[in-house]
């Protein structure tokens, strides 16, 4: 009999994937700098090390680059670790390795070796963490074959995608945003799997296709009310997976809207939206779409909230900009700024 | 039996690696092995005397210039061969080449073009064997060039914090491509730099083979009994250049004199002068039929069929 669901957050949510994971394959093991302290990486490894011990759950030097080598060499020996990284910034210092050995070793050493990882981040945005602890660096990894880019929106995919990402033979880059922590979902009990390559419909809708990733989603069903209003049907998807990318249900919605706009947790430029965008064209051929793409601007991240307001998109210049492509021509509209609050805004707090 | 002991051990496997390397010379002007050679002509008594102080179980991370730490360890040459002809039957199925050797039914961890990359790699192979309690033990090759890359210190740092089971050994032949040590060195006392990690460390500043054996013996000895993790730095001279088969004394950035002193104590003739004519011919003999067969296998080998490119992307 099945094990009933709860409301857990987010960041129970890896919890729990972690903790079951971890009981049923003694190979698996996470480290990364404190993930045994009394915070565990925003409650998400707390209780680990006790429960495990500190031979499979341990903090590490401040050594990325060594310590993705360490990842890499343990896969390759038959071992399942779970990298973690407070944030996504610091995978900066471990690209050589993630681009240059484990993307690379199955196809380099002519399918010889497997490097089964996972390389968990946080981008953490707001609350002024400014240039270097908000960015979305999902796109640099999906320029690369060889990886996997998990950007799980909600507990529910968060838990099944760890399990999923932790039991793949490949590299699996995790994507988590600090803002999806405290949100909560059904969460089931038992040991599932959210499989990679397959995109969610979380809304459906008529009019146009909009594409949500990582905590975007949430700003876009908000974008998604704003737009109901003024009679605006709109299609949300959420990819879950960002490679392998399920542009399947993108251009089936999108051959049904006739529009498409990719809002991004990253910039626009050879980012992900500009991949989505380019490859749903593609497969649809002749059929006159129309696309269009949001991200952060194309300037470093600013710090203080002013800026930093205009820095993101939000639900209202989701629902501007829906609104000018499948309304062209019509008088401009500019929903209240009061829905333009992120959605954390009236939740999340300091310090950190 | 003189065949089988400890020099006539540490003359076939450099014999080997000598002659294996002197036929590529020899063919790489056909063009049959497109793929760039990094030679280690003259610096066989590193990978020679650490591989010859372990047991088949245990691993070696070899670097680029790879051919002797792959056949020392005792993986197929003909695969090895195959794959710098890009061959199907290549030890990396004609995906690596030359610089991307890799035996991991021997204990081979594969090469890396980017320098120093492997070191980590291969104490993460450590830190698994030590989380299943296995008695292996890793060697993880690297050269003088690799010791500047931060993430050197930053492994042999955590390599002590953990007791791995690892030892590093530096074939030091003193260049990276073309800048020589004083170039790049603060102060040219690495041991004394690495040894403020804790590791324990072994000095071999001829290159001598048979010196090279016992300092590895002992440093692996000690590391299978659960002590530090060790580090060997091994004096070793590049006869050929950097990359390709020819020499390079006309360019002018070393001096062909050292080159001559180090000739002179060949670290092949050193271990071979301490045995019989017939015994060095009995192994001679061995040497060059194992090399020709392992030609003709590359040379009957076919192609990869092109699909391949697209295999392996994913596990």
């Amino acid at each position: 009999m099945p094990k009933a669901s709860r409301i857990l957050s987010y960041f129970e949510a890896l919890n729990e994937a972690t903790v079951q994971v971890m009981e049923n394959d003694p190979s698996v093991f996470l480290f990364g700098l404190d993930v045994d302290d009394h915070l565990g990486i925003n409650g998400t490894t707390l209780g680990l090390s006790q429960r495990f011990g500190e031979g499979r759950v341990f903090g590490t030097p401040l050594s990325e680059d060594a310590m993705t080598g360490i990842a890499i060499g343990s896969a390759m020996a038959g071992q399942r670790p779970i990298h973690v990284h407070i944030r996504m910034d610091f995978l900066m210092l471990c690209m050589n390795q993630l681009i240059n050995v484990a993307a690379k070793a199955h196809y380099m050493y002519g399918g010889t070796v497997k490097v089964p990882m996972v390389v968990r981040s946080i981008i953490g945005k707001s609350w002024g963490q400014g240039a270097q602890h908000s960015q979305g660096l999902h796109s640099l990894f999906m320029h690369v074959p060889g990886l996997k880019v998990l950007a799980p929106s909600n507990a529910y995919d968060a838990k099944g995608c760890l399990i999923e990402a932790v039991e793949d033979d490949n590299p699996v880059i995790f994507v988590e945003h600090r803002l999806l922590y405290g949100t909560k979902a059904e969460v089931p009990e038992e040991v599932y799997r959210v499989p990679f390559g397959k995109a969610k419909v979380v809304c459906e809708g008529n009019d146009v296709t909009i594409v949500g990733i990582s905590n975007m989603v949430v700003e876009c069903l908000r974008a998604n009310k704003i737009l109901e209003g003024v009679g605006i049907s709109s299609e949300i998807i959420d990819p879950v997976s960002l490679m392998p990318l399920d542009l399947k249900t993108i251009a089936a919605s999108v051959k049904k809207t006739g529009h498409l706009i990719v809002v991004d947790n990253g910039w626009t430029a050879c980012g992900a939206s500009a991949e989505i965008v380019a490859s749903v064209s593609e497969l649809l051929g002749d059929r006159l779409i129309k696309t269009t793409r949001l991200g952060y601007q194309p300037t470093t991240c600013p710090t203080s909230p002013v800026l930093e307001k205009v820095f993101y998109p939000n639900p209202v210049t989701i629902a501007e900009k829906t609104f000018s492509m499948v309304k062209p021509g019509s008088p401009e509209w500019h929903p209240s700024p009061e829905l333009a609050e992120l959605a954390y805004q009236t939740e999340f707090k300091g310090p950190f | 039996m003189e065949e089988t002991s400890l020099a006539a051990r540490l003359y076939r496997s450099q014999k080997l690696i000598r002659r294996a390397e002197e036929e590529i010379a020899r063919i790489y002007p056909t063009d049959k092995i497109k793929s760039p050679v990094h030679l280690s002509i003259g610096q066989e008594a590193a990978a020679a005397g650490v591989c010859e102080a372990l047991q088949p179980e245990d691993i070696v991370s070899i670097t680029y210039r790879g051919h002797a730490g792959y056949i020392a360890k005792g993986a197929p040459l003909k695969k090895m061969f195959a794959e710098l002809f890009g061959k199907s039957l290549g030890c990396a199925a004609g995906k690596g080449g030359s610089m991307h050797l890799v035996s991991m039914q021997d204990g081979v961890l594969g090469a890396s073009a980017v320098v120093g990359t492997t070191i980590p790699v291969a104490a993460g192979v450590a830190l698994a064997l030590k989380q299943r309690q296995e008695k292996r033990v890793v060697v993880c090759f690297l050269g003088d060039g690799a010791t500047e890359e931060g993430v050197f210190c930053e492994t042999i740092n955590f390599a002590v914090l953990k007791r791995l089971p690892i030892l590093f050994v530096c074939e030091n032949n003193g260049f990276a491509i073309h800048s020589p040590l004083s170039k790049r060195w603060s102060t040219l006392d690495l041991l004394s730099r690495v040894k403020t990690f804790g590791l324990s460390c072994h000095d071999v500043p001829d290159g001598n083979p048979f010196v090279v054996y016992q300092e590895a013996a002992k440093a692996v000895m000690d590391i299978r009994r659960g002590g530090v993790p060790g580090f060997l730095n091994v004096a070793v001279y590049r006869w050929k250049q950097h990359v390709g088969p020819g020499e390079d004394f006309h360019v002018g950035y070393r001096d062909q004199a050292e080159y001559k002193r180090w000739v002179k104590r060949d670290p092949i003739e050193l271990v071979g002068k301490t045995l019989s004519e017939k015994t060095r011919n009995v192994i001679d003999n061995e040497v060059e039929e194992k090399i020709a067969a392992a030609i003709k296998f590359a040379e009957d080998a076919p192609w990869p069929n092109q699909l391949e490119t697209f295999s392996q992307v994913y596990a």
